[in-house]
């Protein structure tokens, strides 16, 4: 079942700022524009507070953040909850000595890159992204994260696009959600 | 003058956390990578919280971050002290209509974006990046604010690079730093 908290008051509000745009980045997809939610500092605070609220109290040492909306939200839930922040980046932007994981796009693969040493054996890990849709990113996340030999405790997004199945994708793992968008 | 925090006892601790990697992304440049800062939660809170005592009192609205490592520490800041985070990303990140601001690189040009109807006029807002090298891009930044009528209060970086004097390419607006690398 969805983990999601469709109960708590804040959601509605955090639902209604996410503006949708028709077609972007090319027709036919509507694009979840989650900066319209970074407007409104209430809604905002009220976002990372929900994720705050769940992860506190569970040991979680590394809070991973996806390039680049992942950056937005993870390192406010890290710095909470006492947590390492580590950036999870596209090819040749970090500088030190990397690990990559490679997935599949709709047309073609990309690559996920973590800085080997940044993550250690039996940690325990958070990955954060805005938008889980076919889960292929949230994916080679945790398998960055896996290979470092930390445990991956739960995926956690804003946003949702259930059709796409990307929760069916992720290794095991749970996901947890703030809203779903059809 | 350098507006720099020298003698506050936690600017040491930042400064060693701080990595550098020679000839990233090319021969001859000393890298400075902040992830290694991102993975002490006590240094990346202190470093956090030598922001947000500095804006918290100066009614700053918004809060402009470049895109990327500028998405790490903007948001933090702007939850903390109340004001709205806004995005400024690379060409056809941004899903809305935007404004564009080119600026020149050592080779060729590039060009920041923010969203129209992001910034309102009047505002009070400050600009954060993790770096200032030469100050083209935070010159770009301070160029799409002011364009849609924001006032630029300060720029903000963890790390200056003062031998480029990048300080003086702000368009006559001050300049705050943690820490400076020759």
């Amino acid at each position: 079942m969805s983990a999601c908290c469709n109960d708590d008051p804040r959601i509605h509000d955090i639902k209604s700022k996410i503006r949708v745009v028709p077609n972007f980045p090319k027709p036919g997809i509507m694009f979840q524009d989650i900066t319209t939610l970074l407007l409104d500092p209430k809604t905002f605070k009220n976002t990372v507070d929900l994720f705050v609220e769940r992860y506190k109290n569970k040991n979680i040492s590394v809070v991973a953040g996806i390039e680049a909306r992942g950056f937005i939200f993870g390192p406010p839930i890290a710095l909470a909850i006492g947590a390492k922040f580590v950036p999870l980046r596209k090819p040749r932007k970090l500088p030190g000595e990397v690990i990559s994981e490679e997935y599949t796009l709709e047309y073609g693969r990309d690559c996920l890159e973590m800085h080997i040493g940044a993550v250690e054996p039996d940690e325990r890990a958070l990955v954060v992204d805005d938008l889980i849709a076919t889960g292929g990113t949230l994916c080679a996340a945790m398998n960055l994260l896996e290979r470092a030999g930390a445990e991956v405790v739960e995926c956690a997004c804003l946003i949702e696009l259930p059709d796409l199945k990307g929760r069916d994708r992720l290794k095991g793992k749970p996901l947890y959600v703030l809203v779903e968008s059809h």
